[in-house]
């Protein structure tokens, strides 16, 4: 099914100059380019254009951001005003930042799934294109909502809360970034699965949380050290944990979508 | 010329443990056209999805086959249009939006560039192709359904009731569509609308469960 | 109408007699002379006796839980309902257990360590357990159509399996423990605590372990006849 009648460049002629330059050879050489040619159409292709049809969605009708942000206020508020003048430990403080995020990602991370069975596009999805690509696409969108969400919820923490000192930027800045991913990759499946359920809504958090512990409990420890000053070496057991642990689900995710997602 | 061939052997579905159909076999191929009917309830659409791969049957088993070579299910609908009472379209964009977003995911590439217009105009909805599908009335999504189903080329059209919500002049497009479509693939509708049925050769009555084509 | 398995069950069930009676009743004397005496540990004293009934709890809840992933696998591939069966009664039966080794546990905290719970991670991982078992229910109740409900419980399950490991290793690496084997431990910090115990012991403890294995077995059996013919019957 490789046409090659297409009028205009196609996507395959971009990709074509990285290869020469790194494998100094033509792209045009067989088994190389079917399989380059056949992931992008099927699978990276699609899931690009489903992260592009989420956020337009998201962005235009805004359900979920406003939703969102209000929550972070009201949660952040609430820590405030118990706090009080208070000064609490930053092994405490950091614990609170990652309640805050867990909470603040199951108000806003099934919405992907549940707004495509609210609302019947199910079907239509399924028809347009294999289920790994959604699955992929979802992802991603997933990733940048809680990575935007999490950098906002810890700039609010660090201006609001005086107590809460980061010594090492560095460990604390690629824990939110690693620990976004995660946290995307174990709340995406299980959206998934709830968007097929009655009580969608309260079972969210009950699936999400016993599955997210270990790693809640890695960046809890990575923003304790972040604001001990620990040198960024001593962070790295953390950091490897946070991408096997987004490795591990993804791939068994993505193995496991299409059973979730067909009927 | 693409020969097309669909299969179906022995296909049953159950839902909760209720038989809606059982043993249904059938092969169509080019130029070949089915009709679906049956009483509300009888699993026409049921069927229908069963035959886009929306559902899977609980027993049996669907080929699709281009020229001879099979085609895996998880690609049959790069092959297949769907119109259906229960396809929806996403409320918050356009008409456009939505043709130009489907192309893309279906990763159609620049050779579809025109289409979109194309088919806006053949089903008449050209002029509010740049307001929000939540503005349309039910027989312009029907119309926009269309559009979105021939997107692709599909080599098969299924259509759940044809021409539901539509007016005489949406219905006269259809119809024309679906002369078209038998003339260069194969046609199936699940409708119990004696206009419809002219347009197909075969029929199985769900009624009666186990008719062979 | 007498089953084939009597003279098996007759054992187990005379087997775990012993057991409990084995657990309370062999005397603990600092020097052990005779075969039935067990050795006073010091601190644990009369209190380690639970460790007969404790451990083997929560081994068993740990391979239902695996059984019932395992199962959720093998529905997920055949398509075949009784799979999904099994994997229900393999997680009640786990469910059960998991309570019963919390609570042991608990009990045996209080007494040795002071309070009730302490988030140790051995504990915090029977807890964790005890959430999977929950939302793997709670998820089931919430679905009315039997395909997607196996579905997806098998899905789940797979994916709560998945994040076991990190269970076992980040834990311990992070907190310090009370239990054997934890980050403050001289004897190591392996995923398993190295026993030990003196031979008599140690008989009696893996007696225990092969005794409650062989009692889930048994009650997996009823339990998956018993949802059988429960799904048989909802059919007419």
């Amino acid at each position: 099914m490789h046409s090659s009648t297409r009028g205009g460049r196609s996507p395959l002629a971009h990709y074509d100059s990285i290869f020469k330059t790194y494998y100094h050879q033509n792209l045009e050489c067989g088994p190389a380019k079917l399989y380059l040619e056949d992931a992008l159409k099927s699978l990276f292709v699609p899931a690009y254009y489903i992260f592009l049809k989420d956020s337009r969605s998201e962005l235009r009708t805004r359900y979920a951001l406003n939703a969102l942000f209000m929550f972070v206020v009201t949660a952040l508020s609430i820590i405030l005003f118990s706090l009080g003048s208070e000064a609490v430990s930053s092994d405490v403080l950091s614990g609170i930042l990652w309640v805050v995020i867990f909470f603040s990602s199951m108000s806003g991370l099934s919405r992907t799934f549940v707004s495509e069975e609210e609302r019947g596009t199910v079907a239509t999805l399924q028809l347009l294109t294999r289920p790994t690509p959604v699955y992929v696409g979802k992802l991603i969108f997933n990733f940048f909502l809680t990575l935007s969400l999490n950098v906002v919820i810890s700039l609010l923490y660090l201006l609001l809360i005086n107590n809460f000192v980061i010594q090492s930027p560095a460990i604390f800045w690629t824990t939110i970034v690693l620990g976004s991913a995660a946290i995307a990759s174990a709340s995406t499946i299980i959206a998934a699965i709830i968007a097929k359920a009655n009580t969608k809504g309260t079972l969210y958090p009950v699936l999400s949380f016993p599955i997210m512990l270990p790693l809640l409990m890695t960046v809890m420890n990575a923003t304790r050290l972040a604001t001990e000053g620990a040198f960024f070496a001593e962070a790295l057991g953390e950091f490897q944990i946070l991408i096997s642990y987004t490795v591990v689900i993804t791939t068994a995710s993505i193995v496991l979508f299409e059973y979730v997602w067909k009927d | 010329m693409k020969q097309i061939t669909l299969s179906i052997e022995s296909i049953s579905k159950e839902f909760n443990r209720r038989i809606i159909f059982e043993n249904i076999s059938f092969s169509l191929s080019q130029k070949d056209s089915l009709a679906i009917t049956g009483r509300n309830g009888s699993g026409k659409s049921t069927l229908a999805k069963i035959l886009c791969g929306l559902l899977t049957p609980t027993k049996g088993k669907i080929s699709l086959s281009m020229n001879e070579k099979e085609i895996p299910a998880a690609d049959i609908h790069r092959h297949i249009g769907l119109v259906s009472p229960y396809i929806t379209m996403y409320d918050e964009f356009s008409g456009m939006e939505n043709l130009l977003v489907f192309a893309h995911i279906r990763n159609l590439g620049s050779a579809a560039d025109g289409d979109p217009e194309r088919l806006l105009r053949q089903f008449g909805i050209y002029e509010r192709r740049n307001d929000e599908v939540r503005t349309y009335s039910s027989g312009m999504k029907q119309r926009l359904k269309y559009a979105a189903a021939m997107l692709h080329h599909p080599e098969i059209l299924i259509l759940d009731e044809p021409t539901a919500n539509l007016d005489e002049e949406g219905a006269a497009t259809v119809h024309k569509l679906m002369r078209v479509q038998t003339g260069v693939g194969i046609l199936i509708i699940a409708t119990n609308d004696a206009k419809d049925l002219k347009f197909a050769v075969h029929n199985i009555d769900l009624n009666k469960v186990n008719s062979v084509a | 109408m007498m089953s084939k398995y009597l003279i098996g069950k007759a054992i187990v069930a005379l087997w775990l007699t012993l057991i409990i009676i084995a657990g309370f009743a062999m005397p603990m004397v600092p020097s052990p002379q005779q075969w039935f005496e067990l050795p006073v540990i010091p601190v644990l004293e009369e209190k380690a006796r639970i460790i007969f009934f404790h451990v083997p709890m929560a081994w068993t809840t740990v391979v239902a839980f695996f059984a019932s992933m395992i199962y959720g696998m093998l529905y997920l591939k055949t398509k075949n309902m009784d799979y999904d069966l099994r994997s229900v009664s393999a997680a009640g039966l786990g469910t059960m257990f998991c309570i019963l080794a919390t609570i042991t546990g608990s009990i045996w905290a209080k007494f040795n360590w002071g309070s009730f719970w302490n988030w140790d991670p051995r504990e915090t991982s029977i807890f964790v357990l005890l959430l999977i078992y929950g939302a793997y229910f709670a998820l089931r109740s919430s679905l009315d159509v039997e395909e997607k409900r196996a579905t997806l419980s098998a899905v789940y399950s797979i994916i709560a399996g998945v994040t076991a490991p990190f269970f076992i290793f980040v834990m311990p690496r992070i907190m310090t423990g009370l239990h054997p084997g934890a980050k403050g431990d001289e004897g190591g910090s392996t995923p398993v605590a190295q026993l030990h115990m003196p031979a008599n012991m140690r008989v009696v403890f893996f007696a225990s372990l092969i005794g409650f294995t062989l009692l889930y077995f048994w009650m997996f059996s009823l339990k998956v006849r018993s949802a059988r013919l429960e799904f048989k019957s909802q059919k007419l």
